[in-house]
């Protein structure tokens, strides 16, 4: 684990004199499954949106295995938010997992039966081969997720960036979505992802990054994913939080989510 | 007879053939990027544009003195980008929404179009007269070079598209990700922008500034209904453009003192009208007859239940119930005797007296088979 995945130094960005996110300096390691967890409004699409170039920043670097977040896009999949698309987009399950392979193909390059495969072996790993010719807008939320996650994982990228991919999911899709996850962990790939229940995350995650528009605290999850921690993350409405209270993190969870 | 004489007319007439060849080439080349517009939620941003082009065709022929379509279709290209560029930069540095901003540009540049046309009008010579045709469209005006002109940009504009097509698609269902595959999307968004600004000023002529939005959003809307395929949906687009545009400008050009814009988006209407109506998956005649058959469907499935319902109180389950017990059990909502008589088609419940109904065999099974279903939905 003496690689770097990410690099974030001094990252500041600011939607018009508000700053979003302040002084982040941050390390993932390769190999980690890792969770930003943080209130609303702390940042935590805004980090992944800054690692991947995607929005402007006012100050800091990215530095993806230690070069710009530019050169190396090859190596980085993204799992955008569901909600951020027009799910009633003429075109059909294939189609956009395809796009995953969009930016090896190029320019002009129309995509061709080499690309068909790959989308249909994608989705079969996320269970969803016999919607391959479904149109979007037949797909439940979870489905949708599923969808998503197959186009990151035609990208066969180095580095996953996730947002909130367990946003309104079954109880199902989100086992499902976990153990692909830590599929991908396990051979060696580096996976971020956005989360918003705190109870889960010792379960799920080894590693996770503290985040109120300023940085909290990241590392391992047995040493940062602490009661302390969390209060500074969380503000005074976490008072009553205990650390092995799994109703209390989940009162929390509802109050903040 | 007079339609015989029209198709005629429209191989062997030189006027009649330059009219429908010009607003073919409108409609297919407005109706393939209106696609993308629509797609974009950007509808009302061709509204913007076609208005906003109004000063540029002014001010282009006070420069130069020329009427050549060329010249013209060019000024309108630029002051409709210049009017997009400001609605683009009033929303991000202001506070002002984006219809408000589409609302300001469209009105500012209209009415300033309409001054200086007014001012082209009074000037002493004739070589103005025709002008005022860009506000509601005359295609009977129109003469072969422009057609040329119109048919050389159209092609450009439709085979940019074609080349870009993965890239555009990209950029329409997903901009975000598209960039972090390393794809320039402001770049794209330009492109694609400036092939819509061009889409609408082809058919400015023949449309007028006043109604050619109705032909980038129009087709595209009515395609929309019939396919789920974006590769159908621009070629059907394309397809309703034309006739739209070949119909009513053949509409006007034959009919005295019909203006050509408005004839043509009545002819798009009926279009979109159809297709709303009839299109097979999302036409709304077709699911209110599949919302009033669920209905009925649902309402027999409910009597048969409350009969099962009624008999589980008793020992046997085929124990004979009242007309008038079912009827309360459904809330009071009437056809209980008509939903009786499918299920007795359906041998599913049979009747013992005139006026009482009991379950057959079937008929519970058919109600546990029914209650499982719903469990496994769930």
């Amino acid at each position: 684990m003496s690689i770097n995945a990410i690099e974030v130094e001094d990252l500041t960005v600011a939607y018009k004199e508000k700053p979003v996110l302040w002084d982040i300096d941050l390390t993932v390691p390769e190999g980690v499954l890792m969770a930003i967890v943080g209130p609303n409004g702390a940042g935590k699409t805004t980090l992944i949106k800054a690692i991947l170039n995607l929005v402007n920043t006012a100050a800091g670097q990215v530095k993806i295995y230690g070069k710009s977040s530019s050169d190396q896009r090859r190596l980085v999949g993204y799992v955008p938010q569901r909600g951020s698309v027009d799910w009633d987009f003429p075109t059909s399950v294939k189609d956009v997992v395809m796009m995953g392979r969009y930016g090896a193909l190029g320019w002009i390059k129309r995509p061709g039966k080499k690309e068909q495969d790959l989308a249909i072996q994608a989705l079969d790993k996320v269970g969803m081969s016999q919607f391959a010719d479904r149109q979007i807008s037949q797909l439940s939320g979870g489905q949708q997720q599923r969808v998503f996650l197959a186009r990151a994982l035609v990208q066969d990228a180095q580095i996953y960036l996730m947002d909130e991919p367990f946003q309104g999911v079954d109880a199902t899709t989100e086992r499902a979505i976990v153990s692909l996850l830590q599929e991908l962990r396990a051979s060696g790939k580096t996976v971020v992802v956005v989360h918003h229940d705190l109870q889960t995350v010792p379960e799920y995650f080894d590693w996770t990054t503290l985040l109120n528009v300023r940085l909290i605290a990241s590392g391992p999850v047995k040493e940062v994913f602490t009661e302390d921690n969390l209060r500074l993350t969380y503000g005074g409405r976490v008072s009553f939080l205990k650390q092995n209270n799994g109703n209390g993190i989940s009162d929390l969870d509802q109050k903040t989510g | 007879m007079e339609v015989s004489a029209l198709i005629n007319d429209l191989f062997f007439d030189y006027t009649l053939r330059t009219v429908a060849l010009g607003s073919a080439v409108l409609g297919i080349v407005s109706g393939a990027l209106g696609s993308y517009a629509v797609l974009r939620k950007q509808s009302l941003l061709g509204d913007a544009m076609s208005h906003a082009a109004l000063p540029g065709i002014a001010i282009a022929f006070l420069l130069t003195g020329s009427k050549q379509s060329l010249i013209l279709i060019l000024g309108a290209a630029i002051a409709g980008w210049i009017g997009t560029l400001f609605v683009m930069s009033i929303v991000r540095s202001t506070r002002i929404k984006f219809d408000s901003a589409l609302g300001l540009v469209l009105s500012v540049f209209f009415g300033f179009g309409l001054v200086l046309l007014t001012i082209i009008q009074k000037r002493p010579d004739a070589t103005q007269a025709g002008l005022d045709k860009f506000l509601f469209g005359q295609a009977a005006a129109l003469l072969e070079r422009d057609v040329i002109t119109m048919g050389v940009l159209g092609a450009i504009a439709i085979l940019t598209m074609m080349v870009f097509w993965k890239e555009f698609k990209l950029l329409s269902f997903d901009a975000d990700f598209g960039a972090t595959l390393g794809f320039p999307m402001r770049l794209l968004d330009i492109l694609l922008t400036t092939l819509i600004v061009l889409a609408i000023v082809l058919g400015l002529q023949t449309v007028g500034v006043v109604l050619m939005s109705a032909m980038v959003v129009a087709p595209a809307a009515a395609a929309r209904q019939w396919t789920d395929r974006l590769g159908t949906m621009v070629l059907l687009s394309s397809i309703f453009g034309a006739i739209a545009g070949i119909v009513g400008a053949l509409l006007s050009s034959s009919i005295d003192r019909l203006p050509t814009g408005p004839t043509i988006v009545l002819c798009i209407s009926v279009i979109v009208i159809l297709s709303l109506f009839f299109a097979p998956a999302r036409g709304l005649f077709w699911n209110w007859l599949r919302e009033r058959k669920n209905r009925g469907r649902l309402h027999v499935e409910a009597v048969l239940e409350g009969l099962y319902s009624l008999a589980l109180s008793h020992e046997n389950l085929e124990h004979p119930h009242s007309v008038a017990v079912l009827r309360l059990i459904g809330s009071g909502k009437g056809g209980v005797e008509k939903s009786l008589r499918k299920l007795e088609e359906q041998g599913l419940v049979k009747s013992t007296n005139t006026d009482e109904w009991a379950l057959t065999n079937a008929g519970i099974n058919q109600v546990r088979k029914l209650a499982k279903n719903r469990e496994g939905n769930n």
